[in-house]
C-alpha cells in the first residue's frame, strides 16, 4: 500500500464560514485503489471537507490536489474525474431505471453507442435488465442504492466520493454494498467514504478520525485500535469523541 | 467535448419534459388551469351589469311612463320584476334584495312631461354594493336622458352644452378587455414561476441538485435546461389564452401579433428569472409553492391593475403596484391589442421588465455563489 500513487493530497486545508472553523488544518494523504474512511459525529466536519475534495465548495486555504487538479483553479476538471454519491442515493424517482442512467451518463458527457453500451454494461451488472423500465420508485432500497452507486460510476471515475452512502439500509444490504465498493477498489478506483456506523470502519483500508473539525487519528483499523488499546473502532471513536468540546 | 455539449444539454431538456408528463397532476395544473381560469375570470368575474331586477313604483300609470319602463326593460340591462304601489313598499323590496334599484314617476308624468316641461323620475338604488349602484345609475340615466330627446325633449334642454360621451377602445365597457390580458399575466407568472421555483426546489429537497452539481455541467447550465421547457409550455399557454380571448370574448387584437408576442416572451423570461429567485431563497418545494402564491398571485391579482384600477390606488399603493412585474406587462399587451399602438408605446415597460430579468437574475447568481463559497 505504501509504495501507491498518491491521488488525493491534503496540506493545512482550512474552511471558514465567517467566523465558524468547519475544517480546522486537515492533512492527509489518500492512495490509488484504496479505500479511505471519513469518520465522525455529525457536525465533525466529514461533509464540508468531502464537497470540497468534490469541487462543490471553495476551500479558504490550503494546498489540495484531486487526481491531479488543483481544488481552486481546476475544479472543472476535478468533477469531470470523480464520482459522488450521496446519502439520499438522489435518483429521480418519476424516471426508469434506464432513463435514470441515461441521464446522468448524458451530463458526464457519454453519448451514442458508448452510452448505450455503457448502460447495458450497467444493467447486467447489477442484474437490473428486466426491471429496465420499471419507475424507481417501485424498486426497495437496496436496489436503488446499488443503482446509485453505479451510476456514480458511469463516467469510470478515479475516484468515487460516497457521503454516508449507507444511511437507512438494513445491515443485510449494507454487506452485500460494501462488497461492491470493495469490488471497484479492487479495480482501482481509489473510494473515499464518510459514515458514522464504527462497523464499517472496519472495512476501511486507512480510516480518518475528525472531532470538531481537526482531524484526531488517521491509521487503519487495526493499528488505530493497537495505539488506543481499544477492542473495536467503536471504543477508539468514543475515546477520541469525549475530547470534543460540546461533549 | 463540443461534440457531448448539446446532447448534455438535450438531454436535461428531456429529463424535465418526462417529468412534467408523467405526473398528470403537473398536466392538469399546466393545461387545464389557464383555461379554466380565464373562464372563470371571463364569464364569473364581471363589472358589467346585465339583468339587473328593478322595482317600479309607477304613481303616473300613464303612457309615457309605461313607454319608458319598457325602453329599460328592452335595453338588456334592467328586468322590471316588481311592481309596487306605495312608498312604503319601497324599502322592503331593496331590503330584500329582490330589488337592486327602484324607478319611481311622479304622479301626472305625461302630463307634466309635455305641459310644464319638467317631470321627476326618482332612482333608488342599493348601495350597499357602491360600484354596481353607480353602475345602475348612470345606465339609467343614460336611458331617460336619451328616451326625452326622443320625445322631442332636446329643444328644452337647460344646459347649453349639449356633452357627447364616446366610450374609445371599448365602446361597450365590456370588462373582457380587463380581465384576459390581466389573467394571461395571472397564469404565466404563476406557472412560470411557480413550476420553475417548485422544480429546482424539488431537486435540491431529493437531493440530486447536489450530483448535479458535482458534475461536470455548469451550473448556468442547469438552470437553463430546467428553465427551457417552461419556456416553452409558457408560450404554448399564452397562445392559448389569447387564442381564447379572440374567439370566445371577441377582444380585437389592433396591434402587431408579433409584437403582442415579443412582450409576451419578455414577460415569460421575467416570470422565469423570478421564480430562479424563488428557488434560491426556498430550500423545499412547500416553501416554494408558499412564496409563489403569496408573493406572486395575491400581487397580481390585487395590484397590478388586473381588477382594480391602478389611479384609484391611495399613492403608496401606486408606488408598490410599479414595482409588480405584471403590471407592465398588461399595460403593453393592453395598448398593444386593444389600441392597437406600436413599439413606440410600449418600449417603456419592455424595457422595465428587462431590467426586472437582470435584477433578479443578478440577484440569485449573488446568491449561488455565497451558497457555494
Amino acid at each position: 500500500m505504501e509504495k501507491k500513487e498518491i491521488i488525493i493530497e491534503v496540506e493545512n486545508l482550512v474552511k471558514k464560514f465567517g467566523q465558524f472553523v468547519a475544517n480546522d488544518n486537515l492533512t492527509f494523504k489518500v492512495f490509488k485503489g484504496e479505500i479511505f474512511g471519513f469518520l465522525g459525529a455529525n457536525g465533525a466536519g466529514k461533509t464540508t471537507a468531502i464537497r470540497i475534495l468534490s469541487g462543490l465548495l471553495e476551500p479558504t486555504s490550503g494546498k489540495i490536489s484531486v487526481a491531479g487538479y488543483n481544488a481552486y483553479s481546476q475544479r472543472d476538471l476535478i468533477k469531470a474525474n470523480i464520482g459522488y454519491m450521496s446519502q439520499k442515493f438522489s435518483l429521480y424517482d418519476d424516471l426508469t431505471v434506464r432513463e435514470n442512467i441515461r441521464f446522468f451518463g448524458g451530463i458526464y458527457g457519454l453519448y451514442g453507442k458508448i452510452l448505450k453500451a455503457r448502460i447495458d454494461e450497467l444493467l447486467s451488472d447489477l442484474k437490473m435488465t428486466e426491471f429496465k423500465d420499471d419507475l424507481i420508485s417501485s424498486l426497495p432500497l437496496g436496489w436503488k442504492q446499488r443503482l446509485s452507486f453505479s451510476i456514480a460510476m458511469i463516467h469510470k471515475p478515479v475516484i468515487i466520493f460516497l457521503d454516508e452512502p449507507t444511511g437507512g439500509v438494513d445491515p443485510i444490504t449494507r454487506r452485500s454494498f460494501w462488497e461492491m465498493i470493495h469490488s471497484v477498489a479492487n479495480q482501482g478506483t481509489t473510494v473515499f467514504v464518510t459514515t458514522h456506523y464504527m462497523d464499517e470502519a472496519e472495512y476501511c483500508d486507512r480510516v480518518t478520525i475528525m472531532v470538531d473539525g481537526r482531524i484526531e487519528a488517521l491509521d487503519s483499523p487495526a493499528n488505530l485500535k493497537k495505539t488506543f488499546n481499544a477492542n473495536s473502532m467503536d471504543e477508539v471513536f468514543v475515546m477520541l469523541a469525549r475530547k470534543a468540546k460540546s461533549a | 467535448m463540443n461534440n457531448s455539449k448539446p446532447n448534455k444539454f438535450w438531454g436535461f431538456a428531456l429529463k424535465e419534459f418526462r417529468h412534467i408528463f408523467r405526473d398528470k397532476r403537473t398536466l392538469l395544473i399546466i393545461f387545464g388551469m389557464p383555461i379554466a381560469e380565464l373562464l372563470i375570470f371571463g364569464y364569473v368575474v364581471t363589472n358589467e351589469i346585465k339583468d339587473a331586477n328593478i322595482a317600479i313604483l309607477d304613481k303616473s300609470g300613464d303612457y309615457l311612463s309605461q313607454k319608458l319602463t319598457s325602453k329599460l326593460a328592452s335595453s338588456g340591462y334592467f328586468i322590471p320584476t316588481t311592481y309596487l304601489y306605495s312608498e312604503n313598499e319601497i324599502e322592503p323590496v331593496l331590503r330584500s334584495g329582490k330589488a337592486k334599484m327602484v324607478v319611481v314617476y311622479e304622479p301626472n308624468f305625461a302630463e307634466k312631461f309635455f305641459r310644464e316641461k319638467n317631470a321627476a323620475i326618482q332612482i333608488i338604488t342599493d348601495a350597499s354594493e357602491p360600484n354596481t349602484a353607480s353602475l345602475l345609475a348612470n345606465y339609467a340615466g343614460s336611458i331617460i336622458n336619451s328616451f326625452a330627446s326622443e320625445n322631442g325633449a332636446n329643444e328644452l334642454r337647460s344646459s347649453p352644452i349639449d356633452i357627447r360621451v364616446r366610450m374609445l377602445y371599448n365602446s361597450e365597457l365590456k370588462s373582457v378587455f380587463m380581465f384576459v390580458p390581466g389573467t394571461m399575466a395571472l397564469i404565466l407568472m404563476l406557472l412560470t414561476a411557480m413550476m420553475t421555483a417548485i422544480s429546482i426546489a424539488r431537486e435540491k429537497e431529493l437531493g440530486t441538485m447536489e450530483v448535479l452539481l458535482v458534475s461536470p455541467l455548469k451550473p448556468s447550465h442547469i438552470v437553463l435546461g430546467k428553465v427551457l421547457p417552461y419556456v416553452g409550455l409558457a408560450f404554448i399557454n399564452a397562445l392559448v389564452i389569447l387564442f381564447l380571448g379572440y374567439t370566445v370574448f371577441d377582444l380585437p387584437m389592433r396591434g402587431s401579433l408579433a409584437l403582442l408576442l415579443l412582450v409576451s416572451f419578455v414577460f415569460i423570461i421575467l416570470a422565469l428569472s423570478l421564480g430562479i429567485f424563488i428557488s434560491t431563497v426556498s430550500k423545499t418545494q412547500q416553501v416554494a409553492m408558499f412564496f409563489s402564491m403569496i408573493g406572486l398571485m395575491l400581487p397580481t391579482m390585487l395590484l397590478s391593475g388586473f381588477i382594480f384600477p391602478i389611479e384609484n390606488m391611495p399613492l403608496v399603493l401606486q408606488w408598490l403596484s410599479a414595482l409588480m412585474p405584471p403590471r407592465w406587462f398588461i399595460s403593453a399587451i393592453k395598448t398593444i391589442m386593444i389600441k392597437g399602438e406600436g413599439i413606440a408605446y410600449v418600449w417603456k415597460e419592455m424595457l422595465i421588465m428587462i431590467g426586472m430579468i437582470v435584477f433578479f437574475l443578478t440577484l440569485s447568481i449573488k446568491k449561488f455563489k455565497v451558497r457555494l463559497s
